[in-house]
């Protein structure tokens, strides 16, 4: 092809691209392994250690961050995504007033830089004399999420054929029975999908939380506290698993849907 | 992904019948009404908070309400630097993220079309450093750059890096670590666009016997524009606001700091909360026209 830019440029810078996009995460995982003190930043041999016996630092400091950061993703997980399918199928769905305003309040809060978000939130706290805590941070972090759910919930909603509904319908299903029985079963890949991106956001944000977590640490705010004094080899255990198990569930994810379109053509 | 929802152009026909109004409020009601409270009234909040003036024979951090216009006057006076050091880190960073993902992007969309495992595989490497932690992956870096570090000694050692010169604590370090963090969010949109730009555009205006450059600079980028207005946005608005990378203990050093910085010192540790408060609505404002310019072009039922 005359359009290509070269035969072998662009595939090996693609492939150097890659690689460094994996360097930092290649050095995290590596220095898990680090037989190290109490900062992670020479290389003093290799140790299962860490992975053995991630909560024995600090009497579990780091265990008890990830905790937090697990329960708060949790929570703000279910929330946003509950509240943001059904803003979802309100948008593709249905005709309303206002659709504009609503269109700009949905895309404003991805819009807004996260510090602005975490600072207003605060202020917002202060003027009404809430203390901070685990809930505040729940509530900032089903906030940030609501919008990201409604955008991949969307385009499910969108994309479903109408006549599988109609046909509900004509065997003279209630509007509640199509909708439990048949739009929402065929809404769950878009679910689960935002529901994976929310916990995702939720359990890596850090500008947000530090500005609406008071004492409380999670497992973002553990590392940019200890940053001063180094991060013990722990933390990088820690995020080695979330990445593995993450790495897992996505690529799980692909294969299967590969495996089923796949299925689906060669039925025809 | 989210992100590559942004890219979308093309209106959607009207799909399904919209029926009845009354559930759609229903629907609304929840996530709208969390919005307003969560999203929308801090916002209100931080404004008002920005005309307050200290409290008389207060203590640190007590402050009335006022309409102190000097708040802003102030902030600008004495932070200017970071305010303009921001928006020019993040612009560095936009660009270099643009030229680092269009090939790419261009790879994994177009030339790896035939292949679609290689094509989803591609994928998951681009979003992989979203599973591993922000804060890690951005020390990692320090780390890789700091003065002992293989890059450094290499550098020092072909001349391009003064023997005495480090590169972590420098607006250098900074912008690096801008770009690799929000790549992704380039590379994402771009990804979604080229995915589906039709290749015989391309054909026709080789056959009309155009230069491959003048193939790409006129049919390939234009064709291409949603992702990159998307993906510029993506990336610029996290890196004006961000202050991980710029903090001194990550990336940043004293003459780095960035605006997110400082308004993080004056909420958190100084107290100073107008100040913090006038500081995040200049941030906003300027993002918010960015973001106009955006919507006018584009239109709001495009946004999400």
């Amino acid at each position: 092809m005359k359009i290509s830019l070269g035969r072998w440029l662009l595939p090996v810078y693609s492939a150097l691209a890659l690689l460094f996009l994996m360097v930092p995460i290649a050095y995290t995982f590596v220095f898990s392994f680090n037989d190290s003190l109490k900062s992670n930043i020479t290389w003093r041999g290799f140790t299962f250690d860490k992975w053995l016996n991630v909560c024995a630092v600090q009497n579990g400091a780091v265990c008890e961050a990830f905790g937090n950061s697990l329960v708060i993703g949790s929570v703000a997980t279910v929330l946003a995504t509950v509240m943001g399918t059904m803003i979802a199928i309100a948008i593709v769905r249905y005709r309303f007033r206002f659709r504009s305003a609503t269109s700009l309040l949905l895309f404003l809060p991805m819009a807004t830089p996260e510090v602005v978000l975490g600072a207003g939130l605060a202020a917002q706290f202060l003027s009404l004399g809430v203390a901070k805590d685990m809930t505040t941070i729940i509530l900032a972090h089903t906030m940030f999420c609501i919008s990201f759910v409604v955008v991949t919930v969307k385009a499910r909603v969108a994309s479903l054929d109408p006549a599988l509904e109609e046909a509900g319908r004509d065997l003279y299903g209630s509007s509640t029975q199509v909708f439990l029985r048949v739009t929402l079963p065929l809404l769950v890949p878009g679910i689960l999908a935002a529901a994976l991106l929310s916990f995702a956001l939720s359990f890596d944000d850090f500008i947000i939380t530090n500005f609406n977590s008071g004492a409380v640490t999670t497992f973002p705010k553990y590392i940019y506290i200890s940053a001063a004094r180094g991060i013990p080899a722990e933390a990088n255990v820690i995020a080695s698993a979330v990445f593995i198990f993450a790495l897992v569930v996505v690529v799980t994810a692909q294969v299967s849907s590969a495996a089923r379109a796949k299925r689906l053509a060669r039925q025809g | 992904m989210a992100f590559a929802a942004f890219a979308t152009t093309t209106a959607q026909a009207d799909p399904a019948p919209r029926r009845r109004s009354r559930v759609a409020i229903l629907l609304l009601l929840p996530g709208i009404l969390y919005l307003v409270l969560f999203f929308l009234t801090p916002l209100v909040s931080l404004l008002i908070t920005s005309f307050q003036a200290p409290a008389e024979f207060g203590d640190i951090g007590q402050y009335t309400y006022a309409f102190n216009w000097q708040n802003y006057v102030d902030v600008v006076t004495d932070y200017w630097p970071h305010i303009v050091r921001s928006f020019a880190f993040a612009l560095a960073a936009t660009v270099l993220a643009l030229l680092f993902s269009y090939p790419l992007a261009y790879f994994i969309g177009v030339t790896a079309r035939r292949w679609p495992l290689l094509q989803s595989l591609m994928l998951v490497l681009v979003i992989a450093p979203f599973f591993i932690s922000f804060l890690l992956r951005t020390l990692a870096w320090k780390q890789l750059l700091s003065d002992e570090s293989f890059v450094v000694t290499s550098l020092k050692a072909v001349s391009l890096l003064a023997p005495d010169a480090h590169l972590t604590g420098t607006p250098i370090a900074v912008i690096f670590g801008l770009t690799y963090n929000f790549i992704p969010f380039m590379t994402l949109p771009l990804y979604t666009t080229l995915e589906r730009l039709d290749l015989r555009y391309l054909e026709a205006a080789s056959d009309l016997y155009a230069h491959p450059f003048e193939v790409f600079r006129k049919v390939t980028i234009p064709l291409s524009m949603p992702g990159i207005v998307a993906g510029t946005l993506l990336t610029f608005i996290p890196a004006a606001g961000d202050y991980v990378n710029a903090s001194r203990d990550f990336l940043g050093g004293p003459d780095s700091q960035m605006i997110g910085n400082v308004i993080e010192a004056n909420f958190l540790v100084l107290l100073n909360y107008p100040a913090a408060a006038a500081l995040s609505i200049i941030l906003m404002s300027v993002i918010l026209v960015i973001v106009g310019i955006y919507v006018k072009r584009a239109g709001t039922e495009e946004l999400l």
